[in-house]
């Protein structure tokens, strides 16, 4: 609870940045519509209106507030104006493929863990994968599948399952072999066959490197589904607004959009924390 | 047909191989650790090859890999030109200036422990949100050219990389910090002989993460909007010609452009950060 004052404090000298910024790039504008009208500006005029324009640079915070509270409270959830409607075609493409990727991902562990043919053969492409900007393939899904008639929530969720599929993957691997020498020799002179191992050693002893990688692997097939909205000129989503904003320069849009998807990042992670805690504490594994 | 036969035989030769060296007595030797993953790579491809051909599926929607390969000699100038633009310059700059400013920044605020409780916390939030949307502001505000390209880049890998950097200035500990008090070493002394050496490690995991960030920014801000050259543009013009081998042309080299960028950095790695346990065995 300590950290609450400092943090604070960062919080509170960043939207000062963010201000100060806003004045300083907005100002052009002001200056140029100024001499056109040819009238003389004071210092105050130019800030006043630098934090008040219709299409700035830098969008103030009170401006995306204010734009964040008429799309999400204010417009109804059905609207195609509303944050919240943008927001959950995001989030069911997020969640459906983050489930497809993580789920994938666990059996090609215990696949891994297993098998010693296919950690051999798979293990190395798995973890040079990750170096691989794999993001790069996100417009090749959508337009491909597009052509063979899959349109909408599918090609985005591939894409975030893509994208969530590996970091479990190797994560996994890594709890799945956590349990050292001593305990499976424990359960070997149990008599314990491999099934019996990976249920009750194996399995519980990988839950914090699950955790870990699944908060990793939801941060990015949330980045997975917004991408995935910009190549295809998308209507609908976080990524569709971004996209929107900045072809007709709405430069308060894309804020909002950002803000949102940052709230909807931490909600998730988040949410994952939670999960994570409530689990290890049952298991009696936080300290 | 044959082409179809051909892969399924061949794909049950190099599991029948891959599974009877993983089993024999080879399998820690360094010929059977390449061997296998290779065999298994090459598989890959071989069948991608006979099921495309095979079935006969169309280029349009997943062309063979000896259509990329053609692609890719045809048009190496394109693919430097874009590489050039996209890496070089977008990329390689940002992650340059990025890394370069978080390490100062965290080495700035490693003396204030206000700064460093309270910049941590938000460091880290912000390292798990998906700054890539920042990518169409960055290019409004820094125009087409690969100096929006190399904002987005530097926006991406700050936050991991100070995050890391603090992190690693915290590494050495109380014992070691008291040697050097004893020796009357000055800050800076303390900090250039030991805290920076054992914050290695970790600057460094800080900068392989980066790698990656680095190319996924410069390729998606493309998306955006860029100059007629550049990875990101050919991938997302291509793919609305339907040109998909020159897509897959593209990112083949993204991919290898990736791998040799991490490895360069973890080499870098290896030779600065020889003493550390993961080094040596």
């Amino acid at each position: 609870m300590r950290s609450i004052v400092p943090v604070l404090t960062v919080v509170a000298g960043i939207i000062a940045i963010w201000y100060g910024a806003a004045i300083v790039m907005n100002q052009q504008w002001t200056r140029d519509q100024a001499e056109r009208a040819g009238v003389e500006l004071q210092l105050s005029d130019i800030v006043v209106d630098t934090l008040s324009q219709e299409r700035p640079k830098l969008p103030v915070p009170h401006q995306v507030a204010a734009e964040l509270w008429k799309t999400t409270v204010e417009k109804k959830i059905t609207s195609k104006r509303s944050l919240i409607y943008h927001g959950w075609i995001t989030l069911s493409a997020t969640l459906l493929g983050f489930a497809i990727g993580t789920g994938a991902g666990i059996l090609l562990a215990v696949g891994i863990v297993h098998n010693r043919a296919m950690d051999m053969s798979v293990m190395p492409w798995a973890i040079a994968s990750q170096t691989i900007p794999i993001l790069a393939i996100a417009p090749m899904i959508i337009v491909v599948l597009n052509s063979v008639g899959v349109q909408g929530l599918i090609p985005k969720a591939i894409i975030s399952a893509y994208l969530s599929f590996f970091p479990v993957v190797v994560g996994m691997v890594k709890g799945l072999r956590s349990p050292d020498a001593m305990q499976l020799d424990l359960l070997k002179t149990y008599g314990a066959n491999k099934g019996q191992s990976f249920w009750k050693l194996r399995l519980p002893s990988s839950m914090p490197y699950l955790f870990t990688s699944l908060k990793v692997g939801i941060a990015a097939s949330l980045v997975g589904a917004i991408v995935g909205e910009l190549p295809t000129g998308a209507i609908r989503g976080l990524g569709a607004r971004m996209l929107s904003g900045s072809y007709y320069g709405q430069t308060i849009q894309i804020w909002s959009a950002l803000i949102a998807a940052a709230v909807l990042a931490a909600l998730l992670v988040g949410i994952v924390g939670l999960i994570q805690r409530i689990t290890l504490k049952r298991m009696g594994m936080t300290r | 047909m044959t082409w179809l036969i051909f892969a399924l035989v061949f794909w049950a030769l190099a599991f029948f191989a891959n599974v009877r060296i993983a089993n024999s007595g080879h399998s820690t030797a360094l010929w059977a650790r390449l061997f296998v993953p290779v065999l298994f790579g090459v598989t890959i491809l071989v069948v991608w090859e006979g099921v495309v051909r095979g079935l006969g599926v169309p280029s349009v929607i997943l062309p063979p890999p000896s259509a990329i390969w053609a692609q890719i000699t045809q048009s190496v100038p394109t693919l430097w030109m874009d590489f050039v633009q996209t890496f070089i310059k977008g990329a390689l700059t940002g992650y340059l200036m990025g890394c370069g400013a978080a390490f100062a920044v965290a080495v700035l605020i490693d003396r204030s422990p206000f700064l460093q409780r309270g910049l941590l916390p938000v460091g880290n939030f912000i390292a798990a949100l998906p700054i890539i949307g920042t990518a169409p502001i960055l290019v409004m505000w820094f125009g087409f050219d690969w100096h929006s390209k190399a904002a987005v880049v530097v926006v991406m890998v700050f936050f991991p990389m100070l995050v890391n950097t603090v992190q690693g200035l915290a590494a050495s500990d109380t014992m070691q910090r008291d040697l050097m008090k004893t020796y009357s070493a000055s800050y800076w002394q303390t900090l250039l002989k030991l805290r920076l050496p054992a914050a290695m490690p970790f600057v460094f995991n800080g900068l392989k993460i980066s790698t990656t960030l680095a190319l996924i920014g410069a390729i998606v801000a493309e998306f955006f909007g860029s100059p007629i050259k550049g990875m990101g543009f050919r991938i997302s013009t291509e793919v609305g010609r339907l040109g998909l081998d020159m897509v897959w042309a593209e990112i083949a080299v993204a991919a290898v452009a990736g791998s040799a960028f991490y490895g360069l950095v973890a080499a870098i790695e290896k030779g600065v950060t020889f003493w550390h346990p993961s080094q040596r065995s």
